[in-house]
């Protein structure tokens, strides 16, 4: 027994399709390698003239104002040059906050729903509707969010929320429609289909023999899914949370439609406010001059290394959650 | 017990409501957009140009055009680097190259479509002193790149080995048993990931607002400005002219359409493959 468990042991792990490294010597061979490596190398280029272009456009506002009092200036006065992010920063996370707080519990019950409790002839019945939510183009949803979700607000929701919560200080002032919150709905219902899809993919790993060992223990399916499924899967959902929380953050049409557009800072949800990608889709094509070009690219360069870190985080978790830790590396 | 089921059943409700929940804003959109959209909707909208406000009539044939025409742009530079980076990572990507290009692809994708505009703008624009069909086409084709390459190398990938083994053994050299044999026998789900790239290209409006810009006109030029459906949607959605939101919800229709077409498409080309396999 001994030896022959040793043997299996010793040989290479998998892969018994890998050819032995070829040896390129004619030409069309080595050019063909030369070529894919330059298209292989694109994706690359791709991240680095991002990058490049972002900085060279913004270099000299930050110069100008300094990055520390760019960041923290909450004045935004084109007339004067005088450029402030705060008031974006600010929108942008307080609607992607409203965002989480709807989406989450709703896209985690839903995928806790698909995975767990409904047979799979549902599962593939509703995947369909949820990958079309995906898919219809943000435009559209920012259409709908000006025409219905805004009038449905200011008449019903807000009304209500002011009478009930009233106390609140994020839940004062005239129901306007337009603002943060209306921005947080339609946000929520745009990032639910990555949050429940990466969320399904996350549970559908977790191994089955920890579900059937909680229920053999006399649990029952809700007790299996708190103590042994979820928390199996939450650096997974985690990470799913965080992918949802980035494609918040640079949403860009039906946020500009329903933000209201006025670069203030309120603690009112009700009141308009202003988002980091709002304020470039409104100004840039009309920027009056390179200060404000820069500037508005330097709010544009604040986005992407907000985005990149948290995707290279949720990227980092999600692959812990479904390939085990040992890959995380890599 | 009796308090345990109850609460497994409270539980499971509230799950099966969030399922609800989701489901009410996309019949909801979808709902609106048919109804208000098609009662605007005639066979001018599809082929005339935009009319001045409180004129009847009028269409967006000119954005409905611009749009094929930027995304063919884009498909013209981004569909053969997508791919191309997707064959290099399955073919030879197994190194610490491969997995650095993997991630920084996976992390591409998540970068906001509006930063894109942007890089796009810097690159083109800027050069070029004007807005253009062309820097709209690079702007979506920056954005095809990371998610064609991921589709692409998944599908390689799934090409059996023993095809690779077979070719090579009979002579074929190496480059011509990648493009002839495993291209080929991944070419179905690549048509698919293009497919599904274009549909999402197409959908795209924030790239675009200071990239082709707009225009009132037909353009064929790629150095001029040039409308594009989704451009249009938002000038006709946020002006303050009754009859021009009737419009948007009509354009929207169109998008929806153009959009859902491509995906469907799509989706069957799937099918078809896979089912020819089994």
């Amino acid at each position: 027994m001994q030896p022959a468990s040793e043997t299996l042991a010793a040989r290479p792990p998998g892969r018994l399709s890998r050819i032995a490294e070829p040896v390129r010597t004619n030409f069309p061979d080595r050019a063909w390698a030369a070529l894919l490596a330059v298209l292989g190398a694109a994706v690359l280029v791709v991240a680095v003239v991002i990058v490049f272009a972002l900085w060279k456009l913004s270099a000299g506002v930050l110069k100008h104002t300094g990055i520390a009092s760019f960041v923290i200036n909450s004045q935004w006065d084109v007339v004067r040059d005088v450029y402030g992010a705060l008031p974006f920063i600010y929108g942008t996370l307080v609607t992607s906050v409203v965002a989480l707080v709807i989406s989450l519990p709703v896209s985690v019950a839903l995928s806790l729903f698909l995975t767990e409790m409904s047979s799979p002839r549902v599962r593939t019945v509703i995947s369909f509707p949820i990958s079309l939510l995906a898919g219809i183009p943000s435009v559209v949803y920012g259409l709908w969010g000006l025409f219905v979700l805004v009038p449905v607000l200011r008449t019903r929701v807000e009304p209500f929320l002011a009478k009930t919560l009233g106390f609140l200080p994020f839940f004062q002032g005239p129901p306007l429609g337009l603002g943060y919150l209306a921005a947080g709905v339609i946000l929520a219902i745009m990032i639910l289909p990555t949050i429940t899809s990466i969320s399904i993919e996350v549970l559908r790993t977790v191994p089955l023999s920890l579900r059937e060992a909680a229920l053999a223990l006399g649990a029952t399916r809700w007790e299996a899914i708190r103590m042994a499924v979820l928390p199996y899967a939450r650096a997974g959902i985690l990470g799913a949370t965080i992918l949802g929380l980035g494609r918040a953050l640079g949403e860009t049409m039906a946020v500009t439609m329903v933000i209201g557009n006025s670069p203030t800072i309120s603690a009112s949800l009700f009141a308009p406010g202003y988002s980091l990608p709002a304020v470039i889709a409104n100004e840039f094509a009309e920027a009056s001059g390179a200060l404000h070009t820069g500037a508005l690219a330097a709010l544009g360069l604040i986005l992407f290394a907000v985005t990149l870190l948290l995707n290279v985080a949720a990227r980092t978790l999600v692959r812990m959650s479904t390939h085990g830790p040992s890959r995380a590396a890599s | 017990m009796q308090r345990r089921r109850a609460v497994n059943a409270l539980m499971t409700g509230l799950c099966a409501l969030g399922l609800a929940l989701a489901l009410v804003p996309l019949v909801s959109v979808l709902w609106l957009v048919l109804s208000r959209g098609i009662s605007a909707l005639d066979l001018d909208f599809f082929t005339a140009l935009p009319s001045p406000v409180g004129e009847p009539g009028g269409g967006v044939g000119n954005a409905i055009a611009g749009t094929f025409y930027i995304v063919g742009i884009a498909c013209a530079i981004g569909v053969p680097l997508g791919v191309g980076a997707g064959v290099y990572l399955a073919e030879r990507g197994s190194g610490r190259v491969g997995d650095v290009i993997r991630f920084t692809a996976e992390v591409l994708s998540g970068v906001p479509s509006i930063i894109v505009g942007i890089v796009a703008y810097g690159l083109v624009v800027l050069p070029m002193q004007r807005f253009s069909a062309l820097a709209g086409g690079v702007a979506l084709a920056v954005l095809m790149v990371p998610t064609l390459a991921r589709s692409t190398e998944e599908l390689v990938r799934l090409v059996p080995g023993v095809l690779r083994e077979a070719s090579l053994a009979l002579g074929v050299p190496e480059w011509r048993t990648s493009l002839r044999v495993i291209l080929r026998t991944a070419l179905g789900g690549i048509m698919t990931a293009v497919l599904l790239a274009v549909a999402r290209a197409a959908g795209e409006t924030a790239p675009l607002l200071f990239t082709s810009l707009n225009n009132q006109y037909w353009n064929w030029r790629a150095d001029q400005p040039t409308a594009s459906i989704t451009v249009q949607i938002y000038n006709y959605a946020v002006s303050p002219y009754e009859n021009w939101h009737d419009k948007a919800w009509a354009a929207a229709l169109v998008l929806l359409l153009l959009v859902g077409v491509l995906s469907l498409a799509a989706r069957l080309l799937t099918r078809q493959r896979f089912g020819a396999q089994r």
